[in-house]
């Protein structure tokens, strides 16, 4: 329903947009020359449309078009395509699809692959030329095998007969099917299936698992035929498995054949076994003849004219498949752009860009599931809030020696097996966090844990690299001193750091945050050091004859005038804390969005990647756009002074 | 007495590529409190050096400098610079950039208001104290450095080339400013500049230094800054006297600076 709207949304304000455009462009006089950057301000419209255009482009590739005006399109196609997989066998032994019949290809291989053999015998140095002679006779009595199984005069009765039958049954499959009410399902059969269907749910759909309450995969398309034509094929895909399985079975062995290649393979038999353990070669060659016999054996090799009213009959089944397939077809060939659905074996499939690119309908509808906060990934929600104790934060921030360098000792336990508070008891109780006050509301969740690595790792660079990045610009010790341990480990990627730091501190917060924490202060030291170091000589030395001290000219000249510099280097820093952090949580961890998007990819969930790549956008946007606010606000003389 | 003394001032440069420079030889002169000194002469004559060393920013090599009948060794409140340009700072208000110095002292915040205003008032900027720095044309963000420097209230005032970037019109109303509060005050200033007719019109005395070694070449002292209180600018560069000086010191500079460059090739 959704989709609908909106491909017809859409469709609309692309139309519209185009036209304003064209009326904006024939009334508006253009003063700008090309060239002019004026000449790209505004044009709204244009947006609208280049956004509508991707998404547009989104909702076909995504098969979401089609999923929104024909919902059980996928379903029927399954049925369809269960047939052609079914029929797929018999097709490949005509030239319906292929050059040439199988039996054809299949002589033609195994006469190359013997005249293959024959020369490798001729030139070989290690085979005495009696057994060159001997295995020259096994090809060439392999080779007259084919004819026995070609020629139309041997061919038995018995096995014409069954040829008939197939094809008779083919025939009679293409007249019932043809018919309205083909399958010709009972009430209760009616019944059982829509009951199925009910069950099975509809494409694309996502259930939550009732015990564990996680989400399940993606029901990709619905097996069971919910619609009657839908039936049609899938039954008729059961009876081509049963007809084929029976051509599989036959065989076209007549009495001449079944000799002559009993007596190949016994010859062969007891020569292999009277050769010595050092005529090896000998062997395998005589091995390999065998091989090619038996696949001659096995192979459906029928003379040539033999199968003709069968490949009649399987023609006419598919032209008559394919009417039945009515407006499907179309359906398929338009809404299903670059792949359609699949069968193999009992199961059907999305293959092509329906498969990887998920549908906005099912992508949203997901995100939704996953924001409840009840399903959330893997046991954790997205983003929600818990009710934590005071105490518990007291107990975090308060060091445990508080209570250890107090005088006296700790209470011990009395011969009765009571222990008895103590002062020192009491202030332990406290620093650890072990007692009761109000509780207060902290968000969590994989969005705020991915938030909170960031901005810690963010903050610390931040507290350590500004004062060391100003000290750097203003002191010859100070600058000689850090910047070999910087420009030593600044130039080697976050990443490389990650596995080394991740092993070191361990996979929790205390390793990520460690991990941006490196890569924000050597971009804050960098920035805060161009900035001191980038401050006017006039600046300071007209601060110098106003009076400022040394602290006051640090603190109102160079910091300030750093602030750009500063600022501008926190937004790089985001940007590279941010991207190291969902690499960093794909390597190692059990909370965060680059962890979602992880275990969503062993379990080929596409639209849960979707999900996190839309997430870690947002949010990369967010940051991004409150760091220019923040510099707006702060710096508004940048580039001005 | 207030008086700036310099005694056998010498300053000489090392260039990076190993060369001396003698940016001062031998510098000897008195400058009694509340004369208004304009310095002038071609470019590397040493006038910014001398500025600098007299503001403290550098210590001469040998010599000393007094003022006060105290040596001068480091920057301090009682010698106030002006610079080319502006060197204010941008992240403040005109209001915060001019009780700076105030700021840096602790002052009571009140009584600074007031000052401020006062001073704002005298060059020309009342209202404007909560404007931005940046949002200031160059004039204005001269006066603000003038009212900076001044509401510190120093005995000596160094202008280095106060008004070399600013427009024709706007650099006529700056030197009458100048001259205002020159009288006002009576404090002691030295002007650098690079235009002869401000240097005359300016300076009671005037300095015409030589490069190579940096030396006062030669000395004037002037009546048109007094006469300058009194009259219209204008009126005095029509002065027949003025025209003739203006002249003189032109063709002085002249040759100086071809001698440099006869030197050069």
């Amino acid at each position: 329903m959704l989709t609908q709207i909106l491909t017809f949304l859409i469709f609309f304000a692309v139309v519209g947009c185009i036209l304003y455009g064209r009326r904006l462009i024939r009334r508006e006089k253009v003063d700008a020359v090309f060239g002019n950057p004026e000449r790209a301000l505004g044009g709204a419209h244009w947006v609208i449309v280049g956004s509508s255009f991707l998404l547009l482009i989104w909702l076909y590739y995504s098969w979401d078009i089609a999923k929104g005006f024909y919902p059980k399109s996928a379903n029927e196609l399954c049925q369809v395509a269960k047939v052609n997989d079914s029929l797929l066998g018999l097709k490949y032994q005509f030239p319906i699809e292929e050059r040439e019949f199988k039996s054809t290809s299949q002589i033609k291989r195994e006469n190359k692959n013997l005249k293959l053999i024959q020369s490798e015998i001729q030139n070989s140095e290690e085979l005495k030329g009696e057994q060159k002679t001997i295995l020259i006779s096994y090809i060439r009595k392999t080779n007259q095998l084919i004819p026995l199984l070609t020629n139309e005069d041997l061919l038995e009765n018995e096995t014409k007969q069954k040829i008939d039958d197939i094809t008779g049954k083919i025939n009679l499959l293409t007249e019932n099917f043809k018919k309205p009410d083909y399958p010709f399902e009972t009430e209760q059969e009616l019944n059982k299936r829509l009951k199925d269907v009910n069950e099975e749910g509809g494409w694309g759909i996502t259930k939550v698992d009732a015990g564990s309450g996680s989400i399940k995969n993606t029901l990709e398309v619905p097996l069971v035929p919910a619609t009657y034509r839908g039936l049609k094929f899938h039954s008729a895909a059961q009876e081509l498995n049963l007809i084929s399985d029976e051509f599989f079975k036959l065989r076209n062995h007549n009495p001449r054949f079944k000799s002559k290649i009993k007596e190949l393979k016994d010859e062969i038999k007891s020569y292999r076994k009277d050769l010595n353990d050092n005529e090896e070669v000998a062997s395998t060659y005589a091995k390999n003849i065998v091989k090619i016999a038996r696949r001659i054996e096995f192979a459906s090799i029928y003379p040539p004219n033999a199968l003709d009213k069968m490949q009649e009959a399987i023609v006419k089944f598919e032209s008559a498949q394919k009417d039945v397939q009515g407006g499907l077809r179309l359906v398929d060939i338009f809404l299903f752009p670059a792949g359609t659905i699949v069968a193999s074996g009992p199961s059907c499939s999305e293959q092509g860009s329906g498969r990887w690119l998920p549908k906005p309908s099912d992508t949203f509808n997901k995100f939704i599931l996953m924001s409840k906060p009840s399903v959330g990934y893997k046991d954790i929600p997205l983003l929600w809030i818990q009710m934590v104790d005071v105490s518990k934060m007291i107990g975090f921030i308060l060091p445990d020696w508080i209570a250890d360098i107090l005088p006296g000792e700790y209470p011990v336990h009395t011969k009765d097996g009571v222990v008895k508070q103590n002062f020192k008891g009491g202030v332990l109780k406290i620093v650890t966090g072990d007692f009761n006050l109000f509780k207060v509301p902290v968000p969590y969740g994989h969005i705020w844990d991915s938030f909170l690595r960031v901005f810690l790792g963010l903050v610390f660079g931040i507290l350590i690299g500004v004062p060391l990045g100003l000290f750097m610009g203003l002191n010859r010790f100070a600058k000689g001193f850090f910047d070999p341990l910087i420009e030593l480990y600044r130039p080697v990627p976050p990443l490389a750091w990650a596995p080394l730091i991740i092993s070191v501190l361990g996979i929790d917060n205390t390793g990520k945050v460690f991990l941006l924490f490196m890569v924000s202060l050597s971009i804050m030291i960098i920035s805060a050091r161009a900035g001191a170091s980038g401050t006017q000589l006039s600046k300071i030395h007209a601060a110098h004859s106003l009076g400022a001290s040394k602290k006051q000219i640090l603190r109102h000249v160079i910091f300030p005038n750093s602030l750009p510099e500063i600022l501008t280097g926190i937004r790089v820093a985001v940007g590279m804390c941010w991207g190291t952090l969902v690499a960093a949580e794909f390597l190692a961890g059990t909370t965060g969005i680059g962890f979602v998007e992880n275990v969503a990819k062993k379990y080929f969930q596409y639209e849960v990647i979707w999900i996190t790549i839309f997430i870690m956008g947002l949010l990369g946007l967010l940051f991004d756009i409150t760091l220019r606010k923040i510099i707006d606000k702060t710096i508004p003389w940048r580039g001005k002074g | 007495m207030s008086d700036l003394v310099s005694e056998n001032l010498n300053m000489i440069f090392k260039t990076p590529k190993g060369e001396t420079v003698h940016a001062l030889k031998d510098l000897n002169f008195t400058l009694k409190k509340g004369e208004l000194l304009t310095v002038l002469g071609p470019s590397g004559c040493g006038k910014t050096t001398l500025l600098n060393i007299t503001a403290g920013f550098i210590r001469p090599t040998s010599g000393v400098i007094t003022l006060n009948n105290k040596e001068i060794n480091g920057p301090g409140v009682e010698r106030g610079m002006v610079f080319q340009q502006g060197a204010l700072f941008e992240w403040l208000t005109v209001a915060e950039n001019v009780n700076f110095g105030l700021r840096m002292k602790n002052e009571d915040p009140v009584k600074t208001q007031k000052k401020v205003d006062e001073w704002l008032e005298i060059v020309g900027l009342k209202g404007f104290g909560n404007t931005p720095t940046y949002q200031l044309s160059g004039g204005m963000q001269q006066r603000v450095a003038l009212a900076r420097c001044l509401i510190n209230d120093p005995d000596l005032i160094l202008m280095d080339e106060p008004l070399g970037a600013l427009d024709a019109l706007t650099r006529e109303k700056m030197q009458s400013l100048v001259l205002k509060i020159w009288k006002e005050t009576g404090k002691t200033i030295i002007l650098i500049t690079h235009s002869v007719e401000e240097a005359l019109l300016l300076g009671e005395r005037l300095y015409v230094m030589a490069p190579r070694p940096g030396r006062i070449h030669k000395e004037y002292k002037l009546p048109f800054a007094s006469m300058g209180l009194k009259e219209d600018l204008r009126e005095i560069k029509k002065n027949k006297e003025f025209s003739e000086k203006r002249e003189e010191i032109l063709e002085m500079i002249w040759n100086m600076e071809e001698e440099i460059m006869g030197k050069d090739n």
